[in-house]
């Protein structure tokens, strides 16, 4: 009898430094699987965020760089440009990616650099202990808006995939979840599509992945589970916002 | 070899295509705007890379990103440009990847002019960025030397394991002179398989690299940090230049000076020495190692009495000369800044007034 | 032997150009040289300028306050540039646009109208070569043959201005010597 499961080649060993009821350990598994299904970890070189996968070069087992905050997709820029042979993939959460980052991200996708972009929003700064980030909600309490996220003063947060696909570059721009198993399947589905797009040339990709901090939103795991569902996805909506031509 | 003539900014990027680097990054800024305007053509005929990136901070890390991949890159810039990459040359020095950074100098602070200036000679040589990061800074004095310096660059970026600083001052962009491109300075990229995140497949060891700056062991960090220093005191013992100009008989004082300025102080001294007064002048031509043994050395003449620091700028290598000197003679400082470059008239003037 | 030259008029007259097709005969010929532009805001639509320094020996200082020559090519250039004329040295004038004088008595003042000899010869464009051609044929600082070598080559990729500005070499040779 064969085994029926087994983990991928391109997930190390080590235990993850990750909380209970995180969902970066889930898409860390997604990202692997790609890779081993796709046959292309020894051509794979992976950009780490500043940000809770800082270390994920720690857990995904292939060529790593790791960028300062914010500036991954102009690395990953950097990279493919000069060798456009390897495949290249960020991973970056919403501090980095739709904060600090912004820049970078627009431009990089506008370029239509042939990377991909895994984008892990869970509406907070995880690393650095529960502040607010752009994508946190309206009213949501944070280190750094203790009263709630006052639109009034900062604004509503950003739906970064519905502001990429606004582009008129073609792209592969996909928002998904994994809190679910019902879930995961597409998730895994859309990040194999978007190293598809990279592996045929065709555009810049990017996957959001709508993820939990019950540690910094201060929820038991299955709370966190259920306000993401509740919450979040009635704002950021799962689905494709653009599919290269 | 024949000489062709061309503007410093143009020489620039031939010279690193001469010295095999076809990949460029880089955000257009006054004054060398021109090298982007060059190598948009030429790039493509060498089947070389050019990106316009959206930021000299992008660029930084468009930089970052294809060193690590273990690929030579290079971008210019001008000094507000360069204070954007300085996060990324800190993160690149800490990572050690090779690259080579070429700043001609405008003046500052702020947005400061457009005109030439030597005023970013303490932040190549000393505050280039966070942590305990130090750039090999070589700065040329005429467009061909700028070209060999270029060119050289390379080999020596890979060498260390270190970003690479070419620092001109706005005029080495903007001036043509005669230029040749010397076929022995061109090098192959070393084998980068060590270290380079250039796909685990391309390797024999079939083993991952990573190219990083985090070390959040203090151990680890220190580590680090000890290597730098280490490659740092390397680049002092065997990659110091510096030329001397009027010191092999007596003199009366030393003038040291780099760039563009040295240039107008060797006229300074050539018309003293037509009066009868005898100045010796130091040129530093890297500026981090600075030559302190030559300058000791230059200052040990019996008959020199002074130490001038002549620069395009409000006072700042005159530290380092003052700090070289050791007390063992007066040191002033004098020039100007923002394009109004001092005459050898002026030069004449302060040396009189100084030390003859 | 050291000559520096400075080439001074509107942004659009060619001025740049004509300085680096000296700075280029002078190194055909064997010297050093150093062109040296302006840069700053003036090159934004008003005045521009480049000084040519050329030398038998290693050139010193590019930054020359003092050029031995001037070839004006408006009006505001020579009000601005002729008092910092070298004693001896030559100050062009562009006859056309200017209808003043250095007010020197110890430089050789030299007035060409090169605009209407381009234009007689079809194009006020070749102007500045014009006033080149004067200019070098009146100071011998490079052979005509040379200077003429030095525009072929600048207009290399676009021939059809060659046959034009050789007669615009003429010309100005013509009102050099006459």
């Amino acid at each position: 009898m064969g085994k029926t499961f087994k983990k991928p080649e391109a997930l190390s060993d080590a235990h993850t430094h990750y909380c209970p009821g995180c969902t970066h350990g889930v898409i860390h598994r997604l990202v692997a699987e790609t890779i081993d299904e796709l046959g292309i970890r020894g051509r794979t070189v992976g950009i780490a965020p500043v940000g809770c996968a800082v270390l994920a070069y720690n857990y995904l087992n292939c060529d790593f760089q790791e960028a300062a905050h914010g500036r991954a997709p102009a690395m990953a820029t950097g990279i493919k440009r000069v060798r456009p042979d390897l495949m290249v993939f960020t991973y970056q959460g919403d501090g980095d990616l739709a904060s600090i980052g912004m820049g970078e991200i627009i431009h990089a996708a506008n370029r239509g650099e042939k990377f991909t972009t895994i984008f892990v929003n869970n509406a907070i700064y995880g690393m650095t202990g529960g502040q607010m980030a752009p994508t946190t909600m309206p009213g949501q309490r944070t280190s750094t808006s203790p009263l709630g996220r006052n639109v009034e003063e900062v604004g509503m947060p950003i739906k970064v995939a519905e502001l990429l696909a606004a582009l008129q570059t073609p792209a592969y721009i996909t928002r998904q979840t994994v809190i679910k198993p019902k879930y995961i399947n597409k998730a895994k589905k859309a990040i194999k599509q978007a190293f598809t797009y990279q592996l045929e040339n065709r555009c810049f990709s990017l996957v959001e992945v709508v993820s939990t901090c019950p540690t910094n939103w201060g929820m038991t795991p299955v709370e966190a589970v259920d306000w993401t569902e509740k919450t979040l996805l009635a704002y950021y909506q799962p689905g494709d916002y653009k599919i290269p031509a | 070899m024949a000489k062709v003539l061309m503007k410093g900014n143009e020489a620039i990027g031939e010279a690193a295509i001469r010295a095999g680097c076809l990949n460029y990054f880089a955000y257009p800024i006054t004054p060398q705007s021109e090298v982007a305007e060059y190598l948009v053509r030429r790039m493509p005929e060498v089947g070389g890379v050019f990106l316009q990136g959206e930021s000299e901070v992008a660029v930084g890390y468009m930089i970052f990103g294809a060193a690590g991949a273990g690929e030579r890159v290079f971008t210019t810039s001008s000094s507000p440009g360069i204070s954007l990459m300085s996060e990324a040359i800190s993160y690149i020095a800490a990572a050690q990847c090779p690259a080579v950074f070429v700043n001609i100098m405008r003046g500052g602070p702020g947005l400061g002019g457009i005109l030439p200036s030597q005023a970013d000679y303490l932040q190549a040589t000393k505050g280039i960025g966070h942590g305990d990061c130090r750039l090999l800074v070589m700065a040329p004095a005429s467009v061909q030397e700028a070209v060999e310096m270029v060119m050289n660059a390379f080999p020596l970026a890979e060498k260390y394991r270190n970003p690479v600083m070419i620092l001109g001052d706005g005029l080495i962009g903007q001036m043509m002179e005669p230029v040749a491109f010397p076929d022995h300075l061109k090098s192959e990229p070393t084998n980068k398989d060590a270290w380079a995140t250039n796909g685990m497949d391309h390797r024999k060891s079939k083993s991952r690299n990573l190219v990083k700056s985090l070390f959040l062991d203090p151990v680890q960090l220190n580590d680090n940090n000890l290597q730098l220093k280490a490659k740092y005191e390397r680049m002092r013992a065997e990659t110091v230049m510096s030329e001397s100009y009027n010191t092999d008989g007596d003199y009366t004082g030393l003038i040291v000076s780099y760039g563009t300025m040295s240039r107008v102080c060797r006229t300074a001294i050539d018309m003293l020495k037509a009066e009868g007064i005898e100045v010796g002048m130091l040129r530093p031509q890297t500026l981090f190692p600075f030559p302190e043994k030559a300058l000791a050395d230059a200052v040990s003449k019996p008959s020199c009495t002074h130490v001038l620091s002549i620069e395009m700028s409000m006072g700042q290598m005159v530290e380092d000369v003052d700090r070289f000197v050791r007390g063992l003679l007066p040191v002033s400082w004098y020039g100007k800044c923002g394009g109004d470059i001092p005459t050898p008239e002026e030069v004449i003037d302060v040396v009189k007034e100084r030390f003859a | 032997m050291q000559s520096e030259i400075m080439f001074a008029g509107f942004g659009g007259q060619g001025i740049l150009l004509i300085g680096k097709i000296l700075a280029h005969a002078a190194m055909e010929e064997g010297f050093e040289v150093a062109w040296v532009p302006s840069y700053g805001p003036e090159m934004r639509g008003g005045t521009a300028y480049c000084t040519v320094v050329i030398s038998d020996r290693p050139i010193g200082s590019p930054i020359i306050k003092n050029p031995l020559h001037l070839v004006a090519m408006n009006g505001p250039s020579l009000k601005k540039f002729a008092p910092t004329v070298k004693k001896g040295g030559i100050i062009f004038i562009n006859r056309s646009l200017i209808d003043f004088g250095a007010d020197r008595n110890d430089v050789d003042e030299f007035p060409v109208s090169v605009v209407e000899i381009a234009k007689d010869l079809g194009s006020v464009k070749a102007a500045n070569i014009v006033a080149l051609s004067a200019f070098v044929a009146r100071s011998d600082i490079v052979p005509m043959e040379t200077l003429k070598h030095c525009i072929k080559a600048e207009f290399s990729e676009k021939a059809k201005l060659i046959p034009l500005n050789m007669e615009a070499i003429a010309a100005g040779e013509k009102a050099a010597r006459k």
